[in-house]
């Protein structure tokens, strides 16, 4: 593969992304409208059931908008990775994933093309949602709009590609639906996206243990000190960690060598 | 010369045989016709000769970077319009823009769609999508063409038109095209016939050979005694 093939197909697989992206407006605004629901709505009634002690990486008390914003950030980037992996779903229903897969491009190089592609449409409406909610009334230092998107990147990659590996063991659109229910749900709730893991661990130390092994948890906690303009060393390589080991499984099960679900051709 | 070699292969689905020790070879500059009715292992072969499948026995010889291929589904995006699908496709192949963009007008023009060029995908009819995914095939200028039944749903007028087009093209480009259809009329008298029963080459050769293989008159006649005895 040569600079310019493997330049020239990256971008024409992120701009098809964003084409595709501003052309179903539904999908931006629904994007954007769930996590807001979650703050305008979830986070104002929650507000005093949940107080929130002063934990890494905020230095006082803070309000629970405060808190949720990165959690809802990580929620951004989950359904992102979801409707992409949906999309590949789809994609390879409809044949055009196919097309990608016979064009010249190695196929570990294709699939990353897609993940990036997906992810940098994520960290965008990301962003749009921090400078929502930085105008909202939850304060962050303004460098952390900068900080913060190695982080939105890098935990994009992750849950992007366990989406993609998810995507490649799916073999009908119809069963999207359970994972929506069961892989979604379960990573948002099980996570320290909505409450910090010390209340968890008050409540039941098992669910304390599941929610610190949810690589999502990670994810959240690599957001949130990166708009605080802290470094978490232990949630990049685990994120870290979890986009290899993801985006390897997602390339295993996409070559029909190696392929862990042995589709029928139509 | 060929294109592509394709020897011994078999593959199966389970305890399911879809091919069984299939052998030929796909010339260049010419149109290898692969006939064979619905449940030959046609696409099984297609997947497997353009990578998608894994070969399990046997061996394809064929330069992958050169492949132009039309899926029997469709494989466009809807939502994009036929210039942005083709563009996206060029860029997948490591071609420029402004290169892309004087191929689109090039194929565009013979394929009847200039006019449509920004119009969404989703707004195409069933035979203008069919040109539009020929069209992306070609604008890679592939060495070898798969096309698995291109015409599969398509008026007559349209696929006659579309049966000339791809055969003046294989000879002006310089291009093999492996094509599979089971509407024997789309066959022309100077095309190379594979015909492929119960996953099994029944017939291989110019299209006099196969009729003098099979003492018949027509390459319909032909193709009806080879997988009516395959099918028995």
């Amino acid at each position: 593969m040569t600079f310019t093939l493997a330049y020239r197909a990256l971008i024409g697989i992120i701009w098809r992304e964003c084409l595709r992206f501003v052309h179903q407006r539904g999908r931006f605004v629904s994007a954007l409208v769930r996590p807001l629901i979650w703050l305008f709505v979830f986070a104002a009634g929650f507000r005093a059931a949940l107080g929130v002690s002063i934990i890494p990486p905020y230095s006082t008390y803070i309000t629970y908008e405060t808190y949720v914003v990165p959690g809802l950030c990580g929620m951004i980037l989950l359904f992102g990775g979801m409707q992409s992996s949906l999309a590949m779903v789809y994609d390879r229903e409809m044949g055009s994933m196919r097309v990608l897969l016979t064009s010249p491009l190695p196929r570990w190089y294709a699939l990353f093309c897609k993940l990036l592609a997906g992810t940098l449409v994520s960290v965008m409406q990301a962003l749009v949602f921090l400078i929502i909610a930085y105008f909202y009334g939850v304060h962050f230092p303004l460098w952390g709009f900068v900080t913060v998107i190695p982080a939105l990147l890098l935990g994009g990659l992750a849950l992007g590609a366990f989406g993609l590996f998810l995507s490649s063991l799916i073999t009908q659109l119809e069963n999207f639906a359970g994972v929506m229910n069961f892989v979604i749900f379960p990573c948002f709730f099980l996570s320290s996206a909505l409450y910090p893991l010390w209340k968890m661990k008050e409540n039941s130390l098992f669910l304390y243990w599941l929610c610190s092994f949810n690589p999502f948890t990670w994810v959240v906690e690599l957001v949130r000190h990166a708009l605080y303009l802290k470094f978490n060393g232990p949630a990049t390589l685990v994120v870290l960690a979890c986009a290899v080991i993801f985006a390897s499984l997602a390339v295993i099960s996409y070559d029909p060598k190696t392929a862990l679900v042995r589709r029928q051709v139509s | 010369m060929t294109q592509v070699e394709i020897s011994n292969v078999s593959y199966s689905y389970g305890k399911r045989q879809v091919l069984k020790d299939v052998t030929f070879a796909v010339p260049q500059c010419r149109v290898t016709m692969l006939l064979g009715p619905n449940g030959a292992g046609k696409t099984t072969l297609f997947s497997l000769i353009a990578g998608l499948l894994a070969l399990p026995v046997g061996t394809i010889t064929a330069d992958r970077k050169t492949l132009g291929v039309v899926f029997q589904q469709p494989a466009l995006d809807l939502e994009l319009t036929v210039a942005q699908n083709l563009n996206y496709y060029a860029s997948l192949n490591g071609i420029s823009r402004k290169l892309a963009a004087s191929r689109i007008d090039e194929l565009l023009g013979p394929l009847e769609l200039a006019t449509r060029r920004h119009d969404r995908v989703r707004d195409l009819n069933g035979g203008h999508r069919r040109r539009v995914e020929i069209a992306r095939a070609m604008i890679a200028e592939p060495r070898l063409l798969l096309l698995d039944e291109p015409t599969s749903g398509l008026d007559i007028p349209t696929r006659k038109s579309l049966v000339a087009y791809l055969h003046a093209q294989a000879k002006a480009r310089n291009m093999a095209v492996l094509w599979s259809t089971h509407l024997v009329d789309e066959v022309e008298a100077d095309d190379h016939i594979v015909i492929l029963t119960n996953g099994q080459v029944a017939a291989d050769g110019g299209v006099e050979d196969v009729l003098r293989q099979s003492k018949s008159k027509s390459v319909a006649e032909a193709f009806t005694k080879f997988a009516g005895a395959g099918a028995a």
